[in-house]
């Protein structure tokens, strides 16, 4: 049994577990304000707001694609869809509907046009209304940056963004987000009743009990799979497995539950990189982000996994369940062939902390700069002293069959003067190391260029800084 | 006095915005479902190009919850579904032309187990080369229909006199529409053989007469019905035929409803897109800059069947010239025929594809001469009486529009800033291109150019109308229920736009063309306006007076020589109603003064055109090869705007559409012409960070009159060319960072190609 509320219905279901929340909403429940695009993450039409208990009696709520979210991870937690934040109204109201403060800045600005990519906007800008995330324009542009609209041009929907930010005071003088979001009427009164009612629903919630290959957010399962995903075998987190950050005794160790928003969000994390979210904003969508889990990103060994690449260049380690540890650079053996059994899951990833004087880059080029798949990536984390490169550890994706490090590229930079004959020195090495080929994200000469360019785009970077 | 010479506030926003907002607006696959509806899933050809010799069904059809599988022997009527040239059969018969072509439709319980039981087909198909180019095809002779030639002057006799001529080539991808709703179809078997066909289409019309060759049943027994669309940009103008008449068969053969809305996979693959074109340009110039003599042939990527390909062949003839006036001009155009999905119509309807060429001739030009190309186009612009080589003369607003962007926006200014700026910095450099537009408004084939509105007064005095224009996100029925509004004299509550129904209006031309609230709106702006007569004589009688001139009905309150009576619009209405007076109009509108002869391939085709001017500014990252549009400004010339919240949402879109097809819109077909950006992580639209970050549009002051609806020009298509200006602003950012670069003329302007061209 699933249990889960949905806007202020509970819901109690036997329906299989796997099935994406999509298609639970539309064609089960019958609430058709959600919508299919691409069933892939893509496109942000299918936007649900997803709600989670937190330690302190709150719920937490963030936005996530429908199409990839697996009707098991909703189990205990409240799941809310445009019917759900739209004001009431009663049957005599034909015309002149009434709308939220999100649906009524989107009107006044002309952003909704043919309307199919528009609950999905509506939905992502009340998500940004019911985060922690200050009142602003820019922020609400972040919020939506998983959303296409293939009519708009978005220009409309900025102006939107901008009349919100300009409507409303700031969150800080509410005791929390929610209550924000209900005294603005951004969202109904009844999402006041909601933490005591999951609370209630926690109490009598049975785990899911199942076996079968581990899914985090499931936005790598779920792609391009959701008509034979309800046919295989899952296991699903469940509420038990906690994202968790610790730093401390020179290393940080994440939970495996722990998502790409979640470390955009933590302040220690953000402190050691403060580029984080500058570095992230160029990898997938705010609606991915809240779903992707970093162990997910490790697991799935694509080439080209942009947080491969990060915590390659931090010699991150891998921790199973079965308490093995797994260097992350020794973790892939070929393409898409991994150093673990099947059974094995990712318990936590450990780096150790890097040194206060080290310089860490991220660089990243795809066809469209957000929400795409590398053509290359690369990260960088070294220590320059006295103009002497002193330790340097450089990472590549998406110029060989598996997310790499540029072993031989650093060991000849290593205890070398930080020039521009020695970087051009380097990258003849790097060129001999890599292995691109030609495929949809560009051709191979492409690539060996490209690579050479993020590599120089970490010392331009060092030396902006 | 008349009520329609009244301007209509311009801030009525879409009428379907509320319900877009509550999530309540309804769309193809939001009707609720009839018990009994099967689901349905179309195979498509894994080959190209091939002859089948055997389609084994039996698997597929011995999943439990399959009903049927239908392949072509199963089709009642014709095998046919092509519109302008019969040559598109519904389902591969013997022979599979491109990949994705409808091979079989599988009916099933629920969708997955239909999707499921279409893996379960087994093909045999013995494999031919496919072409994929159209260069290639054109001298293996494959073409839809023999070439056309738009000829003015004498183009061998001035290059003769020509200071310079250069020639080059000039190449444009193929775009996908990625309307977010994907195309589908619901088909409902009614009494007596009739059939009632919800479908996603931007052309009812079409989709019935395919309906009724498929099934073999009279048009009059095929009820199309279509609420609105989530998008379609053309790519649902004649494409959504396919999915209708697989409903509407197995719904007729198993007389139960059967729906079949596309996975996002399927629509990319199977249907067809913006035509790619490759071009050939020779253009001529004297010492002064004057554009003397310009050849051009065009290769037309077609696709395997024709669809529309021949229409929008003719639309890349008529802008071939874009809005520079050149005495001399023969243009050739090659409709190619190739294994790629048929490609079809795409806002600017193979209009941008022309442009683009005389553009790249012109930048071409620029960068051989080392001149500003701003000077040649200027030069060239058209003037008011001048030809295009289709011999119709312009009522020009070129300069007007050029004049008024280089004053509000300073172009000497853009140019200097622009310097200095690349003077300055190493890592980054910035671009400019101004690019100007002409674009004619009406269908080119004249006898599409009409339109018909059915408008009901009930007793009561609400109105409901219906017309052959679908919604689509551009705002028709909101300015078609302006115009019923003004012209009626009521507020827009008392009026209700229907959906778009072949049993209310028959025989439509699709929404299209840009000319959907023009011909839509004169109609229905004649139908309103025979019923206000009438019940202009009803008040008349009431006034006692004679002079149905001097009465008016204005905010549903009647007015006798501008003073308020005591009359109401119900009022009127009721008696109107009690005295057996008709309270039903239809309105048919035909464009008046237009023609074309298409053997001496000249006439009058356009009731009007379109001009503006466009500013774009770019600055490449050249450590990366990415960049950013950084603005966007425009004149345009709206003529008068009725709703100007609409229209300057048109531009907007139409502009980022155009910037996405010039820059990241990237369709890759394989060797095999199997499509590989065939999803939305691999095939790239402009997202939120992707766009300007500033649009800046002014409207061309005029007061000149034009055959527009209540003057308000038509502006779905027009601003989509003002994009093909970041290709050249990038163009020009990389010359600043590389003088030397080599980059082929040839969009879209991709990262990659970007960086290849960096360090080239
Ligand atoms: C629209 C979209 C955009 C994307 N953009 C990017 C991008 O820019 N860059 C990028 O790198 N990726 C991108 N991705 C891919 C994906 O989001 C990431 O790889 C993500 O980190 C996967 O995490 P997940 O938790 O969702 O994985 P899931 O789909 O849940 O799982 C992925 C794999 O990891 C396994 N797995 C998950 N958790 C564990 C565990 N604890 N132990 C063992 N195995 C486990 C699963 O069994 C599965 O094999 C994108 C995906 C989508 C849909
Ligand atoms: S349907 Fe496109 S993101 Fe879910
Ligand atoms: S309004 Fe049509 S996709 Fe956004």
């Amino acid at each position: 049994m699933i249990q889960f509320i949905i806007n202020n219905k509970p819901v109690n279901t036997g329906h299989n577990p796997n099935t994406p929340l999509l298609e639970f909403i539309r064609y089960n429940l019958n609430l058709k304000g959600t919508k299919t695009g691409c069933n892939e993450g893509d496109c942000g039409a299918c936007t649900v707001l997803i709600g989670e208990l937190q330690n302190g009696g709150n719920i937490k709520y963030q936005s996530q694609t429908s199409c990839l979210t697996p009707l098991g991870n909703v189990h205990g937690k409240h799941v809310v869809t445009v019917e759900g934040i739209s004001p009431a109204k009663s049957p005599q109201q034909l015309q002149n509907r009434p709308l939220s403060p999100v649906q009524e800045a989107m009107c006044n600005n002309y952003a909704t046009q043919c309307g199919f990519c528009t609950p999905g906007f509506v939905m992502s800008m009340t998500g940004h209304c019911l985060s922690e995330q200050s009142n602003t324009s820019a922020n609400l542009k972040v919020a939506i940056d998983g959303n296409i609209c293939r009519c708009t041009g978005y220009h409309s929907i900025m102006r939107a963004c901008k009349e919100l930010e300009a409507r409303f005071p700031e969150k800080t003088a509410f005791g929390s987000p929610v209550e924000f979001a209900v005294e603005n009427n951004i969202v109904p009164e009844y999402f006041k009743n909601i933490p005591g009612e999951i609370v209630a629903l926690h109490g009598a919630l049975k785990t899911l009990d199942l076996q079968g290959q581990r899914v985090g957010g499931g936005t790598d399962i779920y792609v391009q799979k959701h008509d034979t995903v309800k046919r295989i075998s899952l296991d699903f987190a469940g509420l038990q497995n906690i994202p968790a950050i610790e730093i401390s005794n020179g290393k940080v160790v994440m939970s495996s539950a722990t998502t790409v928003t979640h470390l955009r969000e933590h302040e220690g994390f953000s402190r050691l990189f403060p580029s984080f979210i500058k570095h992230s904003k160029l990898v997938s969508s705010t609606q991915i982000r809240n779903m992707a889990t970093i162990a997910g990103n490790f697991i799935n060994a694509s080439p080209i996994g942009d947080f491969t690449a990060f915590f390659l260049a931090l010699n991150a380690t891998v921790i199973f369940d079965s308490d093995r540890r797994v260097a992350l650079n020794k973790l892939y053996l070929g393409y898409k062939k991994l150093d673990k059994s099947a059974e094995e899951r990712i318990a936590a990833i450990e780096f150790p902390l890097p040194s206060s004087h080290s310089f860490f880059n991220f660089e990243k080029v795809s066809k469209r700069q957000h929400l795409d798949i590398a053509s290359a990536n690369s990260a960088c984390l070294m220590v320059v002293e006295d103009m002497v490169i002193t330790d340097i550890c450089i990472s590549a994706g998406g110029v060989g069959p598996t997310p790499m490090v540029l072993n031989k590229t650093c060991a000849f930079l290593k205890d070398k003067a930080l020039t521009d004959a020695v970087i051009d020195e380097a990258l003849v090495i790097t060129q001999s190391e890599i292995a691109p080929i030609s495929d949809a994200r560009g051709t191979e000469q492409y690539k060996r260029l490209l690579i050479n360019q993020l590599i120089k785009a970490h010392f331009i970077e060092y030396r902006k800084r | 006095m008349s009520a329609t010479n009244e301007r209509i506030p311009p801030t009525q926003t879409n009428i379907d915005s509320q319900t877009h907002l509550r999530g309540e607006s309804l769309y193809l696959d939001d009707i609720p479902i009839l018990t009994g509806t099967l689901f349905g899933a179309c195979l498509g050809s894994p080959v190209a190009h091939g002859h089948i010799r055997s389609i084994d069904i039996s698997a597929a059809e011995a999943v439990p919850g399959v009903i049927k599988v239908f392949t072509a022997k199963d089709i009642a009527g014709e095998n046919e579904i092509g519109g302008i040239i019969q040559d598109e059969p519904l389902l591969a018969d013997h022979e599979v032309h491109f990949c994705g072509m409808p091979v079989a439709f599988v009916v099933a319980e629920t969708w997955d187990i239909a999707r499921y039981a279409m893996k379960q087909i087994i093909t045999d198909i013995e494999e031919h080369e496919p072409v994929t180019c159209p260069r290639k095809a054109k001298e293996l002779g494959m073409l839809i229909h023999p070439p056309r030639t738009h000829r003015l002057g004498n183009v061998d006799e001035a290059f003769e006199n020509c200071h310079y001529i250069f020639e080059g080539q000039a190449d444009s991808n193929g775009q996908e529409h990625l309307y977010i709703e994907t195309q589908g179809a619901y088909a409902v078997p009614q009494e007596n053989g009739q059939i009632r066909i919800y479908s996603s289409t931007q052309g009812p019309t079409a989709v019935q007469k395919a309906v009724s060759k498929v099934l073999g049943v009279p048009q009059h027994s095929i009820e199309i019905d279509v609420t609105r669309l989530g998008g379609g940009f053309g790519g649902k103008e004649d494409q959504a035929n396919t999915w209708a008449a697989l409903c509407a068969m197995a719904a007729h053969h198993l007389q139960v409803p059967v729906k079949y809305a596309l996975h996002r996979l399927d629509d990319m693959a199977m249907t067809g897109k913006r035509h790619p074109y490759s071009s050939d340009f020779k253009i001529g110039l004297s010492e002064d800059l004057k554009i003397l003599a310009y050849e051009v042939t065009f290769y037309q990527n077609s696709g395997a069947s024709a669809d529309l390909s021949p229409a929008v062949l003719e639309r890349t003839l008529f802008h071939c010239n874009n809005t520079y006036y050149i005495p001399n001009v023969r243009a050739t155009a090659y409709p190619c025929k190739t294994h790629l999905p048929p490609n079809t119509a795409f806002r600017g309807f193979g209009g941008p594809q022309g442009m683009f060429v005389i553009e790249s001739a012109i930048m071409f030009v620029a960068e051989k001469l080392g001149v500003d190309a701003t000077d040649i186009q200027y030069r060239n612009l058209i003037q008011t009486g001048q030809p295009f080589a289709y011999r119709q003369l312009v009522d020009s607003d070129a300069q007007n529009c050029w004049h008024a962007a280089a004053n509000a926006f300073n172009i000497g200014q853009i140019k200097k800033d622009i310097a200095v700026f690349n003077e300055q910095n190493e890592h980054y450099k910035k671009g400019m291109a101004i690019m100007p537009i002409c674009f004619g408004i009406s269908f080119t084939n004249t006898m599409m150019n009409n339109a018909r509105a059915l408008v009901h007064i009930y007793s009561d005095g609400s109105v409901n109308i219906s017309t052959g224009a679908v919604e689509m996100g551009q705002g028709v029925n909101t300015k078609i229920m302006q115009v019923a509004a003004v012209t009626l004299g009521i507020h827009p509550r008392k009026i209700k736009i229907l959906s778009t129904n072949t049993y209310r209006v028959a025989n439509t031309s699709p929404s299209a063309a840009s000319a959907t609230a023009d011909l839509n709106g004169k109609a229905a702006q004649i139908a309103c306006t025979a019923l206000l007569n009438r019940l202009k004589e009803v008040a008349a009688q009431q006034l006692n007076t004679t002079e149905l001139d001097h009465i008016c009905f204005k905010n549903g309150l009647v007015y006798l020589d501008d003073a308020e009576t005591a009359l109401t619009w119900e009022a009127v209405v009721m008696t109107a109603f009690v005295q057996r007076v008709a309270l039903t109009e239809n309105g048919h509108y035909a464009t008046p003064k237009i023609h074309y002869d298409k053997a001496t391939e000249q006439g009058h085709p356009f009731a009007y055109h379109v001009f503006g001017t466009s500013i774009t500014e770019v600055t490449v990252d050249c450590i990366r090869g990415i960049y950013d549009i950084d603005s966007v400004k425009i004149v345009h010339d709206f003529g008068e705007s009725m709703n100007t919240g609409i229209d300057m949402g048109q531009i907007e879109g139409g502009l980022v559409q155009g910037i996405g097809w010039m820059t990241l819109e990237e369709v890759v077909y394989d060797a095999k012409g199997k499509l590989r950006s065939n999803a939305l992580s691999t095939y790239k639209v402009p997202d939120v960070y992707s766009v300007p970050g500033t649009i800046t549009i002014l409207p061309l002051e005029t007061d000149k009159d034009n055959m527009a609806i209540l003057k308000s020009k038509a502006v779905g298509e027009p601003p989509l060319m003002y994009g093909i200006g970041s290709y050249f602003a990038i163009r020009n950012a990389i010359k600043a960072f590389n003088p030397n670069a080599k980059i082929a003329l040839d969009a879209p302007m991709t990262p990659e190609k970007t960086l290849m061209a960096l360090y080239s």
